[in-house]
């Protein structure tokens, strides 16, 4: 085997294998950094014996073994250095370093355990959300801290010095490295599912940044999902988040242009669609709501398949749209859910019976840093020919838009409407 | 009368050199034998950073759990209790079950284990 197909294999074989060797680790070790390191070694070693050697029939197991035996080795010369060290503490971890199962066969569930385990000690409620993004994408998923803190548009060392406070804080705090409790389970799902879907969004809605990595993060999020949906198959709110990813993906070509603006999901090209993509989602949200236990991410599924299914916006079941929206402000009301479910009835019922919702959202004020509020009523008026009020929401949603991609689009609005205003102000009477 | 003393002071961003830190917990032990030699010492502990903390509250019958420490200033601190919890799953269990909880916020905060002399735990 070639250095250069030994490193494209390592390479595949770290996104898909790190998580699973450091999980086992940390549970015999109990200590995020010494697993880490070591399963980073034995990375290191399959690209120094690979090329030479061949590719051991099963690379995982190699992997986890040859991690194990660098664990070993450096706890043995950590020992050296810190002579009082007690060694029967010492004798006791290396013998549980040991015990572990190379088999992936024999051992399958304890690895599974171990991963779900890493999942939800990674997602802790006692650790700030910024912390459980990065430590999920670096622990589980095969980010380095390079690559996350380029996606997330953070300086390097601001994000290793996160990582390196949540691990501290899991330590020093007692977070538990374990599968929660059935009575904590529902809500600490609620909690892992947040975490990978918002993993996910970064990765999809933010269009500025490096495009390579910010992909990277939802496909990173997607691969994850499925993991949880394999460790724990009865929860359909996994499938639903699962679904509701996919078919959000499988837009992903069509929602920016040639110039790389933002192209709004009426004006997407939609034979640039992933249909694959959509097709597994579909089956996945189908699957998931003949349970009989809906949850919010399975009804934003639903929303997201009714929109794949449309040949055109025009042809979408808007007034379906609607009543799902409906169904979700019941399960988790917020003046988002309303925005939206105001937008689809603007869309079932006519663009007036939508502002007068959106009004309404206005007048709580609640939303008022939220560029989408603007921008939604700024296109509500823009369909109503209400040039001057439009302009003045564009404005608006242009002052508080984060996002350049957005910002370009809002800006061709506001140029066009802007026209429209004058064009109507010159007008002789 | 039984008072409580709470120690504030300002966080080091970075571990202080060992003879620093060794000299302090001497005195801190002093002071503790001090107070035991008076059978006026009750319970005391040295508590990890803040950036270790976690806050409970319960609204409406849910424990909503946050990181960080506790940082509202009209609230005062109102008690306190000293427990033993298997991890800290079980901590927040307790600190939900705090009537305190409903109306205002506990936070959490691991006792420090002081190092002993020849480096390990306690």
């Amino acid at each position: 085997m070639s250095s250069g197909a030994a490193h494209a294999l390592v390479d595949r074989l770290f996104r898909e294998e790190q998580g699973r060797a450091v999980a086992t680790l940390i549970r015999v070790l109990g200590d995020f950094d010494l697993a880490e390191e070591a399963v980073q070694d034995a990375f290191i070693a399959a690209l120094e014996t690979w090329p030479a050697r061949g590719v051991p029939d099963n690379p995982g197991a190699w992997i986890t073994t040859t991690a194990r035996n660098r664990a070993i080795d450096r706890l043995r010369r950590r020992s050296r250095l810190t002579e009082k060290i007690e060694a029967l503490g010492r004798e006791a971890t290396e013998s549980a370093l040991q015990s572990i199962e190379p088999e992936p066969a024999e051992d399958a569930m304890h690895i599974a355990d171990d991963r779900l385990r890493l999942i939800f000690t990674c997602c802790h409620p006692a650790l700030a959300m910024d912390a459980r993004v990065a430590l999920t994408l670096r622990t589980l998923g095969g980010l380095t801290t390079p690559e996350i803190a380029r996606a997330f548009l953070l300086p390097e060392p601001t994000l290793a010095q996160r990582l390196v406070r949540a691990k501290r804080k899991i330590r020093a705090a007692g977070i538990p490295y374990r599968v929660p409790p059935p009575e904590l389970l529902a809500e600490r799902l609620d909690g892992v599912l947040h975490v990978l879907y918002l993993v996910f969004n970064e990765g999809y809605s933010a269009t500025s940044g490096d495009s390579l990595v910010r992909r990277e993060l939802s496909a990173e999020a997607i691969r994850l999902t499925r993991v949880v949906d394999q460790l724990l198959p009865t929860e359909p709110e996994v499938l639903g988040l699962l679904s509701l990813m996919l078919l959000h993906d499988a837009r992903r070509e069509a929602r920016v242009g040639p110039d790389g603006a933002l192209v709004l999901l009426e004006d997407q090209d939609r034979t640039r669609w992933n249909r694959d993509t959509i097709v597994e989602g579909h089956s996945l949200i189908r699957r998931a709501l003949e349970r009989g236990r809906p949850g919010p991410y399975q009804v934003q599924a639903a929303i997201a398949a009714l929109h794949d299914d449309a040949a055109s916006a025009g042809d979408t079941d808007w007034a379906q749209i609607a009543d799902l929206y409906r169904a979700l402000r019941a399960m988790t009301p917020s003046a988002v859910v309303e925005l939206n479910l105001a937008a689809a009835v603007a869309m079932a019922d006519g663009p007036a019976v939508g502002l007068a919702m959106m009004d309404g959202i206005a007048a709580t004020c609640e939303l008022d840093r939220y560029p989408y509020l603007h921008a939604a009523r700024a296109d509500l008026l823009r369909r109503l020919r209400r040039w001057s009020e439009a302009e003045a929401a564009y404005r608006q949603a242009r002052a508080l838009t984060t996002n350049g991609a957005e910002r370009a689009f809002l800006e061709r609005r506001l140029r066009e409407v802007a026209a429209a205003a004058r064009a109507i102000d010159s007008r002789p009477n | 009368m039984q008072y409580v003393l709470l120690i504030y002071g300002q966080e080091p961003s970075e571990a202080a050199p060992g003879d620093l830190m060794a000299a302090e917990y001497q005195e801190y032990g002093a002071f503790t034998d001090f107070l035991r030699e008076r059978s006026a010492m009750l319970a005391g502990e040295a508590l990890e950073p803040t950036s270790t903390a976690t806050t409970v509250r319960v609204v409406d019958g849910k424990t909503l759990t946050t990181d960080g420490p506790f940082a509202e200033t009209k609230e005062a601190l109102g008690g306190f209790y000293l427990v033993e919890a298997a991890d800290l799953d079980e901590a927040i269990r307790f600190a939900a079950m705090i009537p305190g909880a409903r109306r205002g916020s506990i936070e959490i905060r691991p006792v420090f284990t002081v190092p002993s002399a020849d480096g390990t735990g306690r």
